[in-house]
């Protein structure tokens, strides 16, 4: 099985940490991803403000990037989201058959990283080791677009050493949202306001997700209200193990 | 007002940032959107138990689905049984046709005054002002619209026009503007809501006994029986639909349901999705004039007002299936916080962030242009809708129908952002170059801490090497 | 061009290229009941309406008792049960029915799950402005009337009568979102469920 990681932009520019525990994480697990470098963007945020024609050479270079690979693997829910689900409309703006009809043989072959360690490697204890008490938001696009249902959960259930809190009102936005962000930075503030709320009502160290996008938004509310809570990425926390903590 | 939207309301931006700083609104908010949202959740387990709510969704969108891909061999049905059934059939194609023809019947019977059930598109034509210029008064007979009409005030909510406001406010406003419109408030009146639905019982009960001509809108018309329904819960739709000698009744050509068994869905999804119970207290059925039951008189004017506009919009027609339950509503993080009002129209929340600018056209205006952007893109309404509206996704179309309309003249700074990256992102040898400039950027905005991220936000620091030149120095990992 | 045929014009040029059969899913209908009546009772009563259940031969004791002493009651034509000192519904205007107290009705069908009542005004009934001006309404269900769920109720009735579904007494929600029972329609709701004796 060939593997593609699609590692993102936003962790290839800011997280690349997390780019770096799949890798770790994978090779423990005996999968070898490649990182085909031709690789940029999913689009989204052209897509989800309303550039399509600015969004139709990007998609193009996704599917150039990725065509060939048994499955692309990507640590973000909302960047498998916007491959899976918009590229295609993408696809029908450009009025380009040969790229609706490699749309189509790429888009289903993106899993956001819980997926594809729980259904394509059939695994949900993965031998990490945390020593940590972690509360787990589950970002909107995974939980809403893809679906990924208790997934991440039980991946954290079966880590070692860390223990699970409870997020009150967890199914609520943070209110990122892509450039909802800036667009409508009051609303996005007090949406996430609400969140780094819930968060320290919990008492965790740990503020775990599946998204760094939206990992940026709390994260940066957490240290401007020094709340003390650690906003860190799925990966980073089921690549770690004794030997090599995070 | 004018076409359904609050005149000189802003952009939703500035709008909401107004409403953000209402500690009590906000606090008005989470409490009904928090208590409505747990009812309706229980309700859907509970459906969940002997049966499927996924189905049920499924069959609702089904219904109203069919009725809107044949939608004019249904109206040309529902005007031909209604006429059968003894009803006036009206076409206005926008609200001023609409206004003109209910006015012109009103004043056929010389009443001063007329009396309203609760209606989103009498709001949304501006039938009440539209009255009163022609010297006949139009009362809101539902609890919340009386709050609102009472209270000078505008609808927030498409239930509860008045969930903005809580018990002490309500109080406060029958204190001061009950006598003026009628029979005043009791004067020891409390806080207590069934004392102040008490109030509001005794306020418009002479309302009622006197009327002459009522005024609803429907839920539904089913077009092979002439069948208009309401549904409501205090019975001053009742009132309304049974007492007074004249009935007109303003349609939106959207609630056709093309068959009487096509309402079981729909009156199964309707009142679990909206105020979260089982069935509401009344649905009323009429099929034009019942012999000496009710209105001998009865009118419909069917409505277009930019519904076929809507209609034409291949992935934005979805939202004519909206039965107006308010569930996106209760269920919206960006609602939960803003209120209705920072909408600027009578359809506010998600359904409104599409409906309006649907119902206008992309590029009408800045405010209705700024409502797309209203959205975080959670998907939570998606997944509360009973007719399965998929908001974000139309939402989204709506977004590149307000960039293409601007498309040509001077762009945005953000228009000429997004066409560089387009050109960066869609090879990676260029990114690599752009890489560079996202660090400077973080620079900058971190020294000048001016941007709409930073304001509240710290930016998290830059790494030492991209993820990209980490698995070029290290062979990906492994040396 | 007039607005009827404008509108149908513009519908039909929106509509261009799409095809007009949609199938529709079936409904989805709900588990069999046990207890129809049984449950129909139950969801009635959260509503906070006042239920009994009574044998035929109880049930003119029964609405008399629902009855307050002196109380002013209006009857339909055509009732089965008769109500001493009742007045007999002459057609009166809403202030006539705003003096009486309460009113007497029997129903057409009966709604288990969603606890609701279908009154379709035909004889027993009497007009809609009878059982909505009086603030208490007595109503009468026969136990074969009751209907498990909402697509077993719609064939059962005629849609060019008027009809109104009566789920508890009058509410509102318009105050914070909860409900409170009692604004316009009858505040008190009593509903007689008859049931033949096994």
């Amino acid at each position: 099985m060939r593997v593609a990681l699609m590692v993102t932009c936003i962790n290839d520019a800011l997280y690349p940490d997390t780019g770096k525990a799949v890798v770790t994480l994978l090779r423990r697990l005996g999968v070898e991803v490649e990182f085909p470098a031709g690789q940029t963007c999913c689009a989204q945020p052209m897509v989800n403000t309303g550039y399509l024609d600015e969004a139709v050479p990007v998609v193009r270079n996704f599917v150039d990037t990725f065509a060939g690979y048994d499955a692309v693997v990507t640590p973000s829910g909302s960047c498998a989201g916007c491959a899976r689900h918009q590229h295609s409309i993408v696809a029908r703006r450009s009025g380009d058959a040969g790229l609706a009809a490699a749309v189509e043989e790429t888009s289903p072959k993106v899993y956001e990283l819980s997926e594809f360690l729980v259904d394509v490697l059939g695994v949900t204890d993965v031998g990490a080791y945390y020593p940590h008490t972690v509360t787990y938001h589950p970002t909107c696009h995974s939980l809403r677009m893809l679906g990924v249902g208790d997934r991440p959960r039980r991946l954290l259930e079966s880590v070692r050493g860390l223990t699970l809190l409870e997020l009150p009102a967890a199914d609520q936005c943070c209110g990122f949202g892509g450039t909802f962000a800036v667009k409508n930075s009051d609303t996005s503030v007090a949406m996430g306001t609400d969140k780094v709320r819930h968060v320290q009502d919990t008492g965790a160290e740990v503020l775990v997700a599946g998204d760094n996008s939206c990992l940026t938004h709390i994260g940066g509310l957490m240290t401007r209200q020094q709340s003390g809570v650690r906003p860190v990425h799925l990966a980073e926390i089921l690549a770690a193990t004794e030997a090599d903590p995070a | 007002m004018s076409g359904g939207t609050f005149v000189g309301m802003p952009a939703f931006p500035k709008a909401a940032h107004e409403a953000l700083g209402n500690a009590q609104l906000r606090h008005n908010l989470a409490h009904a959107t928090g208590t409505i949202r747990a009812k309706r959740l229980r309700l859907v387990d509970e459906v969940n138990a002997n049966s499927s709510w996924e189905e049920l969704r499924l069959a609702g969108a089904g219904v109203k689905e069919s009725a809107l891909v044949d939608l004019a061999t249904h109206l040309e049905r529902l005007e031909e049984s209604l006429t059968a059934n003894g009803a006036t059939v009206h076409w206005a194609r926008d609200a001023a046709e609409a206004n003109a023809i209910v006015a012109s019947i009103a004043k056929g019977h010389g009443v001063d005054e007329v009396v309203k059930v609760k209606s989103m598109v009498t709001q949304e034509i501006n039938l009440n002002e539209a009255l009163e210029a022609e010297g006949i008064a139009a009362w809101e007979t539902d609890l919340a619209e009386l709050i609102v009409q009472l209270g000078e005030d505008l609808p927030s909510h498409i239930l509860v026009p008045a969930i903005h406001r809580n018990r002490s406010e309500i109080r406060e406003i029958f204190l001061a503007k009950m006598a003026g419109a009628g029979r005043p408030a009791p004067e020891d009146l409390t806080d207590e809501p069934a004392v102040l639905a008490a109030a509001a019982r005794a306020h418009l009960r002479e309302k009622f006994l006197r009327a002459k001509v009522g005024i609803s809108g429907a839920n539904f018309a089913v077009a092979d029986t002439g069948t208009l329904v309401v549904v409501e819960s205090e019975g001053n739709g009742r009132m309304c639909l049974t007492l007074p000698e004249v009935l007109i009744s303003v349609v939106g050509i959207e609630k056709v349901v093309p068959t009487w068994e096509g309402l079981d869905p729909l009156l199964r999804l309707l009142p679990r999705s909206s105020t979260g119970e089982r069935m509401n207290p009344y649905t009323s059925t009429w099929s034009g004039i019942t012999p000496g039951d009710g209105p001998q008189e009865v009118h419909v004017v069917l409505l277009d007002n930019g519904r076929t506009n809507a209609l034409a919009d291949e992935v934005g027609r979805q939202a004519l299936r909206c039965i107006r339950c308010s569930a996106c509503l209760n269920v919206c993080p960006v609602y939960e916080r803003t209120g209705g009002h920072a909408y600027g129209s009578v359809y506010p929340g998600p359904i409104g962030a599409i409906l309006n600018p649907l119902l206008k056209g992309p590029g009408a205006d800045e405010q209705t242009d700024s409502l797309p952007y209203a959205s975080s893109l959670c998907g939570a309404c998606f997944e509360a809708c009973p007719v399965r509206i998929d908001i974000p996704s139309v939402l989204v179309d709506l977004r590149a129908q307000v960039v293409d309309a601007h498309r040509g003249g001077v762009p945005k700074l953000e228009a000429v952002a997004f066409k560089a990256s387009a050109v960066a992102l869609s090879d990676a040898r260029k990114l690599a170059f752009g890489e560079r400039f996202t660090r400077l950027g973080l620079r900058v905005a971190r020294r000048f801490g001016a941007s709409k991220w930073t304001s509240s936000r710290d930016l998290p620091p830059a790494p030492p090497e991209s993820f990209r030149a980490w698995w070029k120095r290290t062979d990906g990992g492994r040396r | 061009m007039s607005a009827r045929d404008d509108i149908l014009r513009r519908v039909r040029a929106a509509l261009d290229g799409v095809e007009p059969g949609y199938a529709v899913p079936a409904a989805p209908r709900i588990a069999p009941l046990d207890d129809v009546v049984g449950h129909f009772v139950e969801r009635v009563e959260d509503y906070k309406a006042v239920v009994q259940r009574c044998s035929p031969a109880d049930l003119a004791d029964r609405v008399t008792a629902a009855l307050p002493d002196g109380a002013r009651v209006v009857v339909p034509a055509g009732l089965s049960v008769a109500v001493p000192g009742a007045d007999e519904d002459a057609g009166f205007g809403a202030h006539e029915l705003d003096g009486y107290d309460a009113v007497v009705t029997e129903a057409r069908v009966g709604i288990a799950e969603t606890g609701t009542i279908i009154l379709d005004h035909g004889p027993g009934q009497g007009r809609r402005a009878i059982s909505l001006v009086p603030d208490l309404h007595v109503c009468i269900v026969r136990a074969d009337q009751v209907v498990p769920d909402v697509p077993d109720a719609l064939p059962l009735l005629d849609p060019a009568r008027a009809h109104t579904w009566i789920s508890g007494p009058s509410a509102t929600s318009d105050i914070e979102l909860n409900r409170v029972e009692g604004v316009h329609g009858p505040r008190t709701l009593v509903v007689i469920v008859v049931e033949a004796a096994p």
